[in-house]
C-alpha cells in the first residue's frame, strides 16, 4: 500500500502509523452533561460504522511527523484522496 | 453415521462407497425459533449446544458462502487457556475443558493436540508480568509454569540463545495449550448439529433483520423471508454490516491478521511457541507445515490479504528466533477479518432489540473461544440469562467502563489489541 | 557411498542449450553423476537414464520428474552442503554446478525401497479424510501414539535443526513498467517499452530469456526463436533504463502496485560466504504486463504417476533444450498442442512410439496415431514400462519409458488474482483467464491470458506495452511485429479417463480422482470444502498442476459446470519463498536497532551487566571486587545513593522540546494538571491519560521560558506521546502556535542522586541556586547544558543535560567526582529499588489499566480545565468504589522474599481466583528497611493500610503474609529530596 503524503509524496505502508477511524476528529464537547456525556464518550471512543467499502481513517506519516486523514476502500485498498489534519503548512 | 476405526475398515473393504454427506443441504423453512446468522465456528458451536444441552432444535444456521469459511478456516489453530484478567479466565477455562472432551462429544477427530504452548519473556519486567498471568490461570486451576532460561532450553534447543536480539530469560509453559485442526472443528460441530435436527443453511446471505415494535420477527435474506422468535448475530468480521441491519452500531473494528504457512517439513517444532517482544507465534501441523503469524497490519481492512511490511517483519521475527527455520519456504499467506473490540475481549450479549443477541469481538483469538462461545451464547438464548462464565462480556461496559477486560492494557483504540 | 561414474548415456548428440565443454560432476542419493554446463538437476538425472527421484506424500508412491518448472510437483530433493542443506529444492530449478550433493526425501530406508510405501496397499482405508473419523480412542492416545506416527510419516524433506548463517539481502525497486516473464510477448513489452525510454524492470524465472521459446524453438522472422530472444536480450542489456532481473519469480502482488520478488542469487553456484543465496525485492510499479505464459496440465488416468509420466512441455524442453533422449514415448493429448509435441519430438529423433487422443484426430502422421482413444493404464513399478490404450480396437500395451501427458493450458492467472480478483472460464481453451483490473495497473498478456500462438503471443505483447505506454504518457516507439507460426490451438478436454482403479490429480498430495469424489459424495461439494478435505492443492506446488483438474472432477461428481464451481483463492507467494529471504537482515541482532547510551562503552567496561529496556540497553549494576552477586552490588549502589551520592545515565528517558506561544495552553490540554501555571525556571511532575481516561504515561515538564517547555516521558513510551502530542495538536487545536521536536538522542542526561550531590554538581559548573524541582539552563564544562533539579531516588538530586557527544566525558567526570566522595555509578536495580522505597511509578504499575485514582492521583485531574481523557474517566465505573487502588506490601516476617507477579487474597482463603484481592507489581530488597518491599495493587487498598493478607505465587512456590502499607517507604514528608 502506498499513500501520498501531502509533504513527501506517495511513501510505503511502512512509513506510516495508523490512527483509527477518522470519527476521532470529532470529540465531544467538554461541558456536556453527564449523563449524556457517557454515551457521548462511548460513541466516540467505541462505536464504529467500520464500513465494508470506502471510508476516512487518519494515518501519521512518521518521518515527517504529519498526521493525515485518508479517504479508501477497506475492501480494495485503494486510496481516493488524502489531506493533512492541519493543513499544508508552508 | 456413527465414525470408528471399524467403520473406516468396513467402507475401505467397500470402496468407500457407503460415506453419507457429513450434513443435509435443507432448504430453509418459514419460521425457526431461532435464527443464527453466521455459519463460522462459532454459529455452529451456537446450534449445536442448544440443540444438545437445551434440546432446542427449530434452529437454523444461515451462511452467506460454506460453512466453515471465516476465521475458523483461515487461524493459527491455537488452543489455549492463559488469559489472566477476571472474565478471561472463566471463559477460557470453560472452553479449553470442553476442547479436551470435544473429539468424544462430537464423535469426529479434531486434532486437538495438547503438546504446550510457551510463552517466551525476555526481561524481569516481562518475566513479572508473565507471572501474574501464570498466578492467575493456576488461580482459575489451570496449568502454568514459570521456566528458567535453562528449563526453556531444553524444551526448545533450537531457539538463538547466544545472538538474539531480546535475549531469552525463560518462558511462562502452559502444558495443556496445543492445536487442533480448524476445519474438523466447523465440520464437526456442524455435523452434530446437523444430526440433531438444526438446519445448516449454505448459500444463504441474510439482507435485512425485521423488527416490529422493538422486537425481532425475521431475517430477509436470498433465499427469501424466514422468521424467528430469536435472531443471533455470530458474523465475527462482517459484525458491523449485519447490526446495521438492526440499526446498531458496534464497538468493532474490523482488521486484517495475516498468517503463513510452509512446505511441509519432518517434525521439528514440538510445541506452540510465542515471541511476545516479535509479535511472532509458531507451531507445526500434522502435516508438517509451519504455521505461524504476526501482529495485525494494523489498518481496518475487508480484504482478507495483507501487504509485505509485516509478511517480512513476521519473518524477521522467526529469524532473530529461531534461526533454523531459514531455509523452510513460505507456501501459503492469508488474511483474515478480524473483529476488533475496544479492550480486545469478546461481547456475547443481548441486544436493546428484543430477541436479538449480538456474539463478535473475538479478536484475533476467536478460534480457541468456539466451545465456551457456542455453549455460551446457547444458554443465553435458551434461558435469557448469561452463563456463569460469560456473564463479562457485556455490550455495555465500554460506557459503563465496568470490567473492561484489556489484556494488552492498550486502551481503547481497537486496533491495538 | 561413491560408486564409478555413469556416462550420460541419454543425451541427443549435438542438440541443446547445454555447454558441452563444460562437464560438472554431481552426486544425487550418494551417487556420483556427470552433466553438463546449463543442466539443471533434473535434466542431468534424465540425461543420465535417471527417471525415479522421489516419492509421493501419503502413499510413498515412486515419482519421476512431471515438469521442467517451478511447478514441480514430484522431484523434490534436498540439497546438501556442508554442515547445512536444504529440503524441498525442486530438481528442475536447481541449476547444475560443480560438487552439487543432492539426496532424495521422505523415503526410508532408501529411494529404491521405501518401508513406507505400504500405505499404498492400505490405500483404501486412507481415504480423503478418512483420519476425521477415527484414532479418537482412547482420548490420551492421539498426544502420545497416533499424532507422532502420523507427524513422522508426514512431512517431505527436514530441516537441518542449525541456524541459517548464510547471507540474505532484501532490495527496494522503482518503475514505470514491470514486465513479469520473458517469453516473446514479454520480451517484445520489455522491447518496445525501453525503447519508449520507459523505466523499464523485466523479471524472468529461468537463468536466460526466451520462455517457451528455449523448449518449442518456433521460427520468428525466419530464425530460430532461440536466436530472435537472445537477439533482443542483447538489445535489452544495452538499454539504461532497461533492467533485466533473471532467476527471479514474481511472488506476490499488493496494493499500490507493489510485488515482492525472490531473486535466487548464489543458488546456481556452490554456496560461497560472500554471495548472498537469494535477495527479496519489492518493486514498485506504475503499470504492469503479466506475461507469466502458461502451465500444462497432466490427465487423470489410472496409475498416471509412475516415474517417466511427464507433462508433453516438460518433455519438450528436456529434449530440445537440455538434448535429452528419453527413449520411446506415448504422448497423450487432448488438444493441439500434445499433437505438435509428438511432431517436434520425432524430428528431433524421439522415438513416439503412440500418440493418443479422445479426439477424432487425423490419423497419418509419421507415428502412430490412436484416434478417440485414451489411456487406461500404465506398468512399471520404479519407471514407466509400458502404457495401456484403449481404442476402437481394445486395448494395447505399448512399450514406452516416457508417458508425456498433454491436458491443455492453464494461463498464469495467480498474480492477477492476488488482489481476490476472479479470473473468469474460457470455453475456448478450457482455462481460466483473466479479466480486467483483477490488479489495479496489471495488464495480462500473451499466454497468461490465454493466447498460445507465437504470433498471438508477440502481438499480445505489443497491444499491452503500448497500451501501458498510453497511460504512463510515454510515446510509443513503432516496434513492428515479427512474422512467427500462428497455429489455432482447439481442445476437446478429458479431465479425467473413467476405467477404474486410482486416478492421480495432485501429484504431490496424492489426491485421486476417487478422493474428489468422495468429497462430493460425503457433501462437501464446495471447491472450498473439497479443497480442504481433500488437501487437494495445498502442496508445495499448491495446486499449479491439478487444481482445474479437481474443479472439472468435482464439478462432474456434483453435477455442477466448472465455472459455476469456481475455484478456489488464489494466494502469495507464486513459488515457495524461503523464511531467511523474507526475513533477510533479522537474524541476531538485525531484528530491532540497538540504541546505546552515551555511557554504554564505560558501563560495560566497568563490569556492568546490560539489560534491554526496550530497544535501550542499561546497566543492570556495576560490580565490585568480593561482592558475590547483583544482591550485594545493589545494597551498596542503594545505600551509596542514600549516604553519598550516585550517578546514573538517564538519557532513555524520551525528552520532546516544545514551543511556541502556545506551547502552555497546549501541555494543559495534554497532561491532566495544571502546566500553564509553571513559573519560568521551574518543573513539575506530569499526568497524562489516554483519551478513554487511563494513565498513559508521567514524566516531568521544565519550562526554560515563556514559551519554551522540555518534557520527558518515560522509556517506553517516547514514541507514543510523542505521537499522541502531534495528533492532540493537529487533530484538535492546529490554530495553537506550538512545535515539538524529539530531542531524546539530542541531550545526554545523567541523575546525581545523594546527600552530596552538590559537591559533584560543583566539580562540572557554577551551579545556581536552585530550589527543589527548578531549572535552568547553563554552562557544563563550558558546554551549553541544562540542569533540573528533580529527584526519582528521594534523595537531594540533579539531572544534568550535555549535548550527546559530551555525554560520555561528563559520565566520566561525574562517577570521578562522585567516588572520591564515597559515591559512584549505580545501576537499574538500585534504581529500581530506590524508585520503590519512594512510590515512584514505572510501567510496572502503569500498565495501561489504572486510572489516576487508582494510583492515589485523582487530584491531579484538573477540575479547572478540559484535557485529553478527563470525559471518559469520569465514567461511572471507573470513579466508583472497589477498584484496586496502588499500596505498599511489606512481608509481615522481615526474612521472606516476596515477588512481583504474585496474587494477593485474604489471609485465610484459597488461592482462586473468585477470593482475589489484588497483585503485586514491583519488589525489591531494600537495604534501608532491611527488607524486601513491594508495590502492588488492592481492592480499596488505600482504605486498608495495616491489613495482612496472603501473598501467593504459586508458580515460584511462595506463600507469605504481607502487611498493606502506605506505597511511600522512606521519607515520606520527602524533606531528604527538598534538601
Amino acid at each position: 500500500m502506498r499513500i501520498d503524503c501531502p509533504y513527501c509524496g506517495a511513501r510505503d505502508l511502512r512509513e506510516y502509523t495508523y490512527g483509527g477511524a477518522a470519527a476521532y476528529l470529532q470529540r465531544p464537547e467538554a461541558e456536556a452533561e453527564a449523563a449524556a456525556d457517557d454515551a457521548a464518550w462511548d460513541a466516540y471512543l467505541h462505536l464504529r460504522d467500520n464500513p465494508a467499502g470506502r471510508t476516512r481513517d487518519l494515518w501519521f506519516h512518521e518521518p515527517c511527523a504529519t498526521w493525515l486523514e485518508v479517504e479508501r476502500d477497506t475492501v480494495s485498498h485503494e486510496i481516493f484522496a488524502t489531506r493533512a489534519l492541519a493543513g499544508v503548512r508552508t | 453415521m456413527r465414525y470408528s476405526g471399524l467403520r473406516v475398515f468396513t467402507q475401505g473393504l467397500l470402496g468407500n462407497t457407503g460415506w453419507k454427506p457429513a450434513w443435509r443441504k435443507p432448504a430453509p423453512k418459514a419460521e425457526y425459533d431461532v435464527v443464527i446468522i453466521g455459519g463460522g465456528g462459532h454459529g455452529l458451536a451456537t446450534a449445536y449446544y442448544l440443540a444438545k444441552k437445551h434440546g432446542i432444535t427449530n434452529v437454523a444456521v444461515l451462511e452467506r458462502g460454506y460453512l466453515g469459511g471465516g476465521n475458523i478456516g483461515r487461524n493459527t489453530t491455537i488452543v489455549r487457556a492463559n488469559y489472566f484478567l477476571p472474565g478471561n479466565s472463566e471463559f477460557y477455562s470453560h472452553s479449553l475443558k470442553l476442547w479436551e472432551g470435544l473429539e468424544a462429544d462430537l464423535n469426529y477427530n479434531t486434532m486437538h493436540s495438547q503438546r504446550g504452548l510457551i510463552n517466551l519473556f525476555h526481561s524481569d519486567g516481562q518475566r513479572d508480568a508473565f507471572a501474574r498471568r501464570g498466578n492467575a490461570m493456576l488461580a482459575q486451576g489451570d496449568d502454568a509454569v514459570l521456566l528458567s532460561r535453562e528449563e526453556v532450553r531444553e524444551k526448545l534447543p533450537y531457539l538463538d540463545y547466544e545472538q538474539a536480539r531480546f535475549p531469552i530469560y525463560g518462558g511462562l509453559y502452559h502444558p495443556r495449550g496445543g492445536t487442533a485442526r480448524h476445519d474438523a472443528v466447523a465440520w464437526g460441530y456442524a455435523r452434530g448439529a446437523d444430526q440433531r435436527g438444526v438446519d445448516l443453511i449454505e448459500n444463504c446471505a441474510v439482507t435485512g433483520i425485521d423488527i416490529a415494535g422493538g422486537k425481532v420477527t425475521g431475517v430477509q435474506t436470498t433465499r427469501g423471508a424466514i422468521r424467528a422468535k430469536k435472531v443471533a448475530m455470530v458474523v465475527a468480521g462482517r459484525s458491523s454490516q449485519v447490526a446495521e441491519m438492526a440499526g446498531m452500531r458496534l464497538p468493532i473494528e474490523s482488521h486484517v491478521l495475516q498468517a503463513f504457512v510452509t512446505e511441509g517439513l519432518k517434525p521439528v517444532i514440538n510445541h506452540v511457541v510465542s515471541f511476545g517482544m516479535g509479535h511472532f507465534y509458531i507451531s507445526q501441523s500434522d502435516k508438517g507445515g509451519l504455521v505461524f503469524g504476526g501482529d495485525l497490519d494494523f489498518y481496518a481492512s475487508y480484504a482478507a490479504r495483507g501487504n509485505l511490511p509485516r509478511v517480512e517483519q513476521v519473518m524477521e521475527a522467526g529469524m532473530t528466533l529461531m534461526p533454523m527455520i531459514g531455509r523452510a519456504k513460505i507456501l501459503r499467506s492469508w488474511g483474515g477479518i478480524m473483529d476488533m473490540s475496544p479492550d480486545g475481549s469478546p461481547i456475547i450479549d443481548r441486544t436493546d432489540i428484543d430477541g436479538l443477541f449480538v456474539n463478535c469481538g473475538w479478536n484475533y483469538g476467536g478460534f480457541k473461544a468456539v466451545p465456551a462461545s457456542g455453549d455460551s451464547l446457547a444458554h443465553l438464548l435458551a434461558t435469557g440469562r448469561p452463563l456463569e462464565v460469560a456473564k463479562g462480556f457485556r455490550l455495555d461496559r465500554f460506557r459503563t467502563g465496568r470490567g473492561l477486560m484489556d489484556e494488552e492494557g492498550t486502551g481503547s483504540q481497537h486496533n491495538l489489541h | 557411498m561413491s560408486t564409478r561414474p555413469r556416462s550420460q548415456s541419454h543425451r541427443i548428440p549435438g542438440r541443446g542449450l547445454i555447454d558441452r565443454t563444460k562437464p560438472l560432476r554431481f552426486q544425487f542419493d550418494g551417487r556420483s553423476y556427470e552433466g553438463f554446463a546449463g543442466d539443471t538437476l533434473a535434466s542431468a538425472l534424465l540425461a543420465n537414464g535417471v527417471r525415479l527421484m522421489g516419492r509421493s506424500f501419503k502413499y510413498h508412491r515412486p515419482r519421476g520428474v512431471l515438469t521442467a518448472g517451478s511447478e514441480e510437483p514430484n522431484a523434490l530433493v534436498t540439497v546438501l552442503e556442508d554442515g547445512q542443506h536444504t529440503p524441498n529444492i525442486r530438481a528442475t530449478m536447481q541449476e547444475l554446478y560443480a560438487g552439487l550433493n543432492a539426496r532424495s526425501q521422505n523415503r526410508w530406508p532408501s529411494l529404491g525401497f521405501d518401508a513406507m510405501a505400504v500405505n499404498d496397499y492400505a490405500s483404501p482405508f486412507l481415504s480423503a479424510g478418512f483420519y476425521y473419523k477415527t484414532f479418537m480412542w482412547p482420548r490420551a492416545f492421539w498426544e502420545r501414539l497416533y499424532e507422532p506416527v502420523i507427524r513422522r510419516a508426514a512431512g517431505l524433506g527436514a530441516l537441518s535443526g542449525v541456524a541459517d548463517t548464510a547471507v540474505y539481502e532484501k532490495a527496494f525497486a522503482h518503475c514505470d513498467l514491470l514486465v513479469i516473464g520473458a517469453g516473446p510477448s514479454g520480451l517484445i513489452a520489455a522491447l518496445s517499452a525501453g525503447r519508449a525510454g520507459a523505466d523499464v524492470i523485466l523479471v524472468e524465472e529461468d537463468r536466460r530469456l526466451g520462455g517457451r521459446l528455449l523448449a518449442d524453438q518456433p521460427l520468428i522472422d525466419g530464425k530460430s526463436g532461440v536466436a530472435w530472444a537472445e537477439g533482443i536480450a542483447e538489445e535489452l542489456a544495452s538499454l539504461p533504463n532497461v533492467r533485466v532481473m533473471t532467476r527471479t519469480t514474481v511472488t506476490g502482488a499488493y496494493d499500490g502496485g507493489t510485488y515482492g520478488a525472490l531473486e535466487r542469487v548464489g543458488l546456481h553456484l556452490a554456496p560461497r560466504a560472500e554471495l548472498p543465496r537469494e535477495c527479496f525485492w519489492r518493486i514498485t510499479a506504475r503499470r504492469t504486463v503479466l506475461s507469466a505464459g502458461a502451465l500444462e496440465r497432466p490427465i487423470a488416468h489410472p496409475d498416471n504417476d509412475r516415474p517417466g509420466v511427464m507433462l508433453a512441455s516438460g518433455l519438450r524442453a528436456y529434449v530440445a533444450r537440455w538434448g535429452v533422449n528419453p527413449g520411446p514415448v506415448v504422448v497423450f493429448s487432448t488438444n493441439d498442442s500434445g499433437l505438435e509435441a509428438a511432431r517436434a519430438l520425432t524430428r528431433m529423433g524421439v522415438e513416439v512410439a503412440a500418440y493418443v487422443d479422445p479426439r477424432a484426430v487425423p490419423v497419418v502422421e509419421e507415428f502412430p496415431v490412436y484416434a478417440k482413444a485414451q489411456v487406461v493404464g500404465t506398468q512399471g513399478r520404479l519407471g514407466l514400462k509400458t502404457a495401456a490404450i484403449q481404442h476402437a480396437g481394445g486395448i494395447s500395451q505399448v512399450d514406452a519409458r516416457v508417458l508425456a501427458l498433454a491436458g491443455g493450458w492453464n494461463p498464469s492467472v495467480h498474480l492477477a488474482c492476488h488482489m481476490n480478483g476472479r479470473p473468469a472460464w474460457s470455453e475456448k481453451i478450457a482455462g481460466f483467464v483473466p479479466v480486467a483490473d483483477m490488479v489495479p495497473g496489471m495488464a495480462a498478456a500473451g499466454a497468461a491470458s490465454g493466447v498460445f500462438s507465437t504470433a498471438g503471443c508477440l502481438a499480445d505483447g505489443l497491444k499491452a506495452a503500448r497500451a501501458a505506454l498510453d497511460d504512463l504518457g510515454i510515446a510509443a516507439p513503432d516496434v513492428p511485429l515479427p512474422l512467427a507460426e500462428d497455429a489455432p490451438y482447439a481442445i476437446a478436454p478429458l479431465w479425467a479417463v473413467d476405467a477404474g482403479g486410482r486416478a492421480w490429480l495432485d501429484f504431490a498430495n496424492d489426491v485421486t480422482t476417487k478422493d474428489v469424489a468422495l468429497a462430493a459424495q460425503e457433501g462437501f461439494a464446495s471447491v472450498e470444502h473439497m479443497k480442504r478435505y481433500t488437501t487437494q492443492g495445498m502442496a508445495p506446488d499448491q495446486g499449479k498442476s491439478s487444481n482445474v483438474g479437481a474443479l472439472a472432477v468435482l464439478a462432474e461428481a456434483s453435477g455442477q459446470s466448472i465455472p459455476a464451481t469456481g475455484t478456489t483463492t488464489f494466494r502469495p507467494p507464486f513459488v515457495p519463498v524461503s523464511i531467511a529471504a523474507l526475513g533477510a537482515g533479522g537474524r541476531g541482532e538485525g531484528f530491532a536497532p540497538r540504541r546505546l547510551l552515551t555511557s554504554d562503552a564505560q558501563s560495560r567496561a566497568m563490569g556492568a551487566p546490560m539489560i534491554e529496556a526496550g530497544l535501550w540497553y542499561r546497566p543492570s549494576y556495576y560490580p565490585r571486587e568480593g561482592e558475590a552477586d547483583w544482591r550485594a552490588a545493589c545494597d551498596r549502589e542503594v545505600q551509596m545513593v542514600r549516604k553519598y551520592v550516585g550517578i546514573t545515565e538517564v538519557g532513555t528517558l524520551g525528552k520532546i522540546d516544545v514551543q511556541g506561544t502556545d506551547t502552555a495552553r497546549f501541555l494543559d490540554f495534554v497532561y491532566s494538571n495544571m502546566m500553564s501555571t509553571l513559573k519560568v525556571g521551574r518543573a513539575r511532575y506530569g499526568l497524562m491519560l489516554r483519551e478513554d481516561g487511563f494513565v498513559m504515561d508521567d514524566g516531568t515538564c521544565a519550562r526554560m521560558s515563556d514559551t519554551h517547555y522540555v518534557v520527558t516521558t518515560t522509556t517506553a513510551a517516547a514514541g507514543l506521546v510523542m505521537r499522541h502530542m502531534e495528533f492532540a495538536h493537529q487533530a484538535f487545536c492546529a490554530n495553537l502556535n506550538v512545535r515539538f521536536t524529539s530531542v531524546t538522542e539530542t541531550w545526554a542526561q545523567f541523575a546525581i542522586a545523594g546527600p552530596r550531590a552538590a559537591e559533584v554538581l560543583a566539580t562540572v559548573c557554577e551551579a545556581p541556586e536552585l530550589p527543589f524541582m527548578g531549572c535552568a539552563e547553563l554552562e557544563i564544562g563550558g558546554i551549553a547544558g541544562r540542569i533540573f533539579r528533580i529527584s526519582f531516588s528521594g534523595e537531594m538530586g540533579y539531572e544534568v543535560a550535555v549535548p550527546t557527544r559530551y555525554g560520555a566525558d561528563l559520565f566520566a567526570h561525574l562517577v570521578r567526582a562522585a567516588e572520591a566522595l564515597g559515591g559512584g555509578a549505580y545501576g537499574m536495580e538500585a534504581l529500581n529499588v530506590l524508585r520503590i522505597e519512594k512510590g515512584f511509578l514505572t510501567h510496572a504499575e502503569l500498565d495501561g489499566r489504572v486510572t489516576a485514582e487508582d494510583i492515589g492521583l485523582g487530584r491531579m485531574v484538573s477540575a479547572k480545565k478540559d484535557c485529553i481523557g478527563k470525559g471518559a474517566s469520569q465514567r461511572p465505573e471507573l470513579v466508583a468504589a472497589g477498584r484496586a487502588q496502588l499500596v505498599g506490601l511489606l512481608p509481615v516476617d522481615p526474612a521472606h522474599e516476596i515477588s512481583a507477579g504474585a496474587h494477593l487474597y485474604a489471609s485465610d482463603a484459597k488461592p482462586l481466583r473468585e477470593n482475589g484481592q489484588g497483585y503485586v507489581t514491583s519488589v525489591g530488597p531494600s537495604p534501608t528497611l532491611g527488607q524486601w518491599i513491594g508495590l502492588g495493587f488492592v481492592v480499596n487498598g488505600r482504605k486498608r493500610h495495616g491489613e495482612v493478607l496472603r501473598l501467593y505465587d504459586g508458580l515460584r512456590g511462595r506463600d507469605v503474609p504481607v502487611q498493606l502499607v502506605d506505597p511511600v517507604f522512606y521519607d515520606p514528608e520527602g524533606g531528604r529530596m527538598r534538601g
